[in-house]
């Protein structure tokens, strides 16, 4: 019998033929076969797996997955206008020198004594997040912007003690399938109709839903159309009147120049970390965050950990640790505790901290501007062509919809046409939200130069005819 | 210069990077900056409003108080930091128990940074992602060989939203048959991992808790009581933290399976049964491996991460949206399997986190089958060769099956160490980091007294294995000796012994800086 197994492979010491015969002679055994006995024999594997074999090297191994990327077609070979929930912005360098730090990029769960520098710079992400939404307890990351909308929600309800949530029907498809799957049985959920000039919620449709079963109004700034909700107040003091909470939903590289949420009345922020320094990563880039004010109310509610300033028992001394633990399922209460918590995107909230330190105020306040100039700029160049209108008359920051349904063209027809040209057109509405026909939602940002807009306004003026 | 001595394995040398690094606001000097931001092209400023298109309510009045540092000082301060973490690179892993902290390969990481995976957009035109879609649909076809199962998805991005993500799967079964009401209990065991309860109760379940059996099984006869026409499911790792496999397993599949229930294994931590034996024989409906542990991917600090989720034919439809399909010539995002009103939707946005998929798929072709079998054995051959010298020691026990085998991890108690010396598991914890050990008791609450979780993976060396358990021997010595100097541990770490007490007080706790400044300035 041949012997099973890949001796002397580079990864796993041991499996040195004369170590792992010390080792079984050392536990009163033979041969690798004789480990296992507690598995009983009718569910022992008999076939080896049908597995490709192993590559004779890592150069072999590189090649290959070389080569499979290779069939790939990034943005970086191309010009992209896709936004969506997942976007290109600048990276700076020292982001991922940072997170690509072996120490950061393989902890796990060590206690301060062990990762000390991991816990502050989490409890820096937090207060620096804080900073940038303006409030004052900020979590570990959790999965990403829905995760962090589906929590915020139950948080939300939790405080109101009820179970409706009212939510934009402008919502990222998406974005509400991952909330509903998250808060089915327990809350219902209700869309309110879009206002179709402004993109913007229906404020009577709103108010004629409000009752007394309503916990949670749940808004973006921006929306998932790109536009900011103009009534952001009323509906905020409208969600008050009735008892609810208010959940808003905020793009952080936005806020540099764009009012924080608590300013027109949010209890609990939420969000995506992604544009903050991090790549899109074919969306797996993603990481959540929520935060409200330092009120018991909210605080015990996060599911998340919250990494907080401790003293130790050494003078002058400080460290870090967890916060009010038991919240949590990590502590003794399991499924009594807030809902559920584990591995998340910890090493995200870490990169966020790195971009928001490295661009400070001016930074953020500068990147703010040139998107928006930038989106601006695009949106009235694009509208200006024949048959092409923005779809909303509404501000927005770095996302909007053109209306194509008078091309004569389908979205998907002409994302075609682009992508022959090395454009990567805006996300196509129609399937999504087959009431707006043929729309697709364009994002531009800080790394579109005025040259790149203006190749997509003549290579759609081309397509288009 | 005299000849170095190594007589000790014991590193009674070692001290803890120790920066006394401020926090990062203390850095700030106005007038600095990180980085300069691109303006837009002045043609495009002049031709626009820029941000007075805002309405008024929507401008940011004053800037938010990030600190303002010049970028060589971000990078020292977050570098000094880094130093103050002990990441698997620098470290012997044995001590994070239950975590799988095993080597993750160099090459793998820089594989996964090249443009052609970071900056791809997860809604581009499949005609342009053809590579990731290739690597994410053999990936799903390799796990479902070692699983048994039908069809995988990545949607979820670590071990604990898998577990929600398999709550989701068992929710929508029952849906699907008009059940959902009257199937609302989750069995799971109070050795599972604390997700294995809590996740399933965001889904709606009521959650019935087993303890186990004389052999650390779970119960069978509290089981059988269990079940009845509310059982959804049975939530349960094999082994679980204890390191003991249950072979009786087969008769719990067996029993909920004839009571009308989906058995849902948490193989989280499958590294001990690569090859050796899958979810699917062992009469599971479904599973999810923790791509970050078993298949090697780094921890990143606590993610980003993929829980894996498999499932038999039977219940692929209710997975979460889209899968990836090949017909033979293109890789294609497949709706139609699980376009049905009962399926979960979306667990997580786009299709999960690719580049730990890639570094997963790179890993799984660096083994072959028989580098994944040789993960099992070596890793159940470190942990069986590391239970028979810890054994030996007079104040370490092991609960259950004595003088058998356990699988790939083990929770031992210290309970007679701490009623010799008043030296607990938490003091030796401490004590081990003056050595730069890792070293983990157990998940909360503590079932097994004084609990200590080793798990050691197939990456130590014997060399590495040797080295942490003299550094335990030196510490249990210690105990017996000095035990004073064990309880006020540690002394080589980056700080010394927290005061907690703190942290579940509102006026006192301070999640951020400008909590602490309200609060301590």
């Amino acid at each position: 019998m041949s012997v099973k197994g890949f001796k002397s492979h580079p990864y796993i010491p041991n499996s040195v033929p004369e170590v792992e015969q010390e080792m079984l002679h050392e536990i009163g055994l033979n041969s690798l076969e004789e480990l296992h006995e507690e598995v009983p024999d009718e569910i022992i594997l008999k076939n080896e797996m049908n597995l490709p074999e192993a590559f004779g090297s890592e150069y072999e191994l590189r090649r290959h997955v070389e080569k499979l990327l290779k069939k790939n077609s990034s943005c970086d070979d191309n010009l992209n206008f896709l936004g969506a929930g997942c976007y290109q912005h600048y990276v700076p360098a020292i982001c991922d020198e940072i997170n690509g730090k072996g120490e950061f990029l393989t902890a796990y769960g060590g206690e301060s004594y062990n990762d000390f520098g991991r816990f502050q710079s989490l409890f820096e992400y937090e207060s620096l997040m804080a900073e940038l939404v303006d409030m004052e307890v900020v979590n570990v990351p959790t999965m990403d912007y829905s995760q962090a909308a589906a929590t915020a929600i139950r948080m939300g309800s939790r405080v109101a003690k009820r179970t409706g949530v009212l939510v934009p029907a402008s919502m990222d498809r998406e974005k509400l399938a991952v909330i509903r799957n998250y808060c089915t049985p327990d809350l219902t959920i209700e869309e309110v109709k879009c206002d179709e000039k402004t993109g913007c919620m229906d404020l009577a449709d709103l108010k004629s839903k409000l009752n007394d079963s309503i916990g949670v109004v749940y808004f973006e700034n921006p929306n998932y159309f790109g536009a900011f909700e103009v009534n952001s107040r009323e509906i905020a003091n409208a969600a008050h009147d009735a008892g609810a909470q208010c959940v808003v939903g905020v793009d952080p590289i936005s806020l540099g120049v764009v009012a924080v949420p608590r300013s027109y009345g949010a209890d609990i922020v939420c969000g995506d970390l992604q544009p903050l320094g991090i790549h899109m990563n074919y969306g797996g880039g993603q990481s959540g965050f929520m935060a409200t004010m330092d009120d018991p109310t909210y605080v015990l509610e996060f599911p998340s950990r919250l990494f907080g300033i401790c003293r130790t028992n050494t003078e002058g001394e400080y460290a870090f640790a967890d916060v009010a633990y038991d919240r949590t399922s990590f502590g003794h209460l399991r499924d009594k505790a807030k809902e559920y918590v584990g591995t998340q995107t910890a090493l995200w909230g870490i990169t966020a901290g790195v971009y928001l330190a490295t661009m400070g105020p001016e930074g953020m306040k500068e990147v703010g501007e040139t998107i928006m100039q930038n989106a601006q700029y695009a949106a009235s160049k694009l509208a200006a062509l024949p048959n092409v209108s923005l779809r909303f008359e509404t501000p927005f920051f770095k996302e909007f919809v053109l209306d194509f349904n008078k091309t004569g063209k389908t979205v998907k027809e002409i994302n075609k046409a682009l992508l022959e040209k090395h454009i990567f057109g805006g996300k196509d509405l129609s399937g999504d939200f087959p009431a707006l026909g043929q729309c697709a939602m364009y994002c531009v940002t800080e790394v579109h130069t005025k040259e790149d807009i203006d190749t997509l306004v003549s290579a759609l003026s081309e397509i288009l005819g | 210069m005299k000849k170095i001595d190594r007589s000790s394995k014991v590193r009674t040398g070692f001290h803890q990077a120790k920066w006394d690094e401020p926090v990062i606001f203390e850095l700030s000097k106005h007038g600095e900056r990180g980085i300069l931001v691109n303006k837009a092209d002045p043609k495009v400023a002049e031709a626009v409003e820029g941000v007075n298109a805002l309405p008024e309510f929507l401008k940011r009045k004053e800037a938010p108080a990030l600190p303002e540092i010049s970028q060589p000082r971000v990078l020292r301060h977050y570098a000094r930091l880094a130093q103050e973490t002990l990441g698997a690179d620098v470290n012997i892993e044995i001590g994070q128990g239950t975590c799988t902290v095993k080597y993750s390969p160099k090459v793998n990481d820089q594989l996964a940074n090249l443009p052609q995976m970071r900056e791809m957009h997860p809604l581009q035109d499949e005609s342009t992602c053809q590579g990731i879609m290739e690597i994410m649909y053999n990936t799903g076809k390799y796990m479902c060989e070692i699983s048994g199962m039908d069809r995988f998805s990545f949607q979820p991005s670590g071990g604990s939203q898998a577990i929600l993500g398999m709550a989701s799967l068992v929710y929508a079964y029952y849906k699907s048959r008009g059940e959902e009401k009257q199937r609302n209990e989750i069995i799971t065991t109070i050795y599972s991992h604390p997700s294995d309860a809590a996740a399933p109760h965001v889904k709606g379940f009521k959650i019935i808790y087993l303890h186990p059996d004389e052999n650390g099984y779970p119960d069978y006869e509290a089981f059988k009581a269990a079940v009845n026409e509310h059982t959804a499911a049975f939530f349960v790792a094999n082994p679980e933290d204890t390191g003991v496999y249950n072979k009786n397993v087969l008769k719990f599949t067996k029993l909920l399976h004839e009571a009308g229930g989906l058995c849902a294994y948490d193989q989280a931590n499958a590294n001990g049964l690569l090859g050796v034996t899958r979810a699917r024989d062992a009469g599971f409906d479904m599973c999810f491996f923790n791509l970050h542990k078993t298949f090697s991917t780094p921890h990143g600090c606590g993610g980003p991460a993929c829980g894996a989720v498999g499932c038999s034919k039977e219940l692929e439809k209710f997975l979460p949206a889209p899968l990836i399909g090949f017909d033979g010539e293109k890789y294609f995002y497949d709706y139609e399997t699980t376009n049905n009103p009962s399926a979960i939707g979306k667990i997580r946005e786009f299709n999960g986190v690719a580049p730990v998929v890639l570094k997963a798929y790179a890993w799984i072709r660096s083994m072959g089958p028989d580098g994944l079998y040789q993960v099992a054995k070596t890793a159940v051959l470190n942990n069986n060769y590391m239970f028979k010298k810890l054994m030996e020691f007079h104040c370490v026990d092991a609960p259950y099956i004595p003088g058998k085998q356990r699988i790939e991890q083990c929770r031992y108690t210290l309970e007679t160490l701490a009623k010799e010396t008043g030296v607990g598991t938490a003091d030796v914890q401490r004590r081990m980091m003056d050595f730069g050990m890792h070293y983990w008791q157990s998940h909360h609450p503590y079932y097994v007294p004084e609990p200590m979780t080793l798990e050691p993976t197939e990456t130590p060396s014997k060399e590495d294995i040797d080295e942490y358990i003299e550094t335990l021997k030196y510490v249990f010595d210690e105990a017996y000796n000095d035990p004073e100097k064990v309880k006020n541990a540690p002394y080589q770490s980056v700080c010394h012994q927290l005061d907690e007490s703190n942290m579940d007080d509102p006026a006192q706790w301070a999640v951020t800086w400008r909590c602490y400044l309200k609060k301590f300035q």
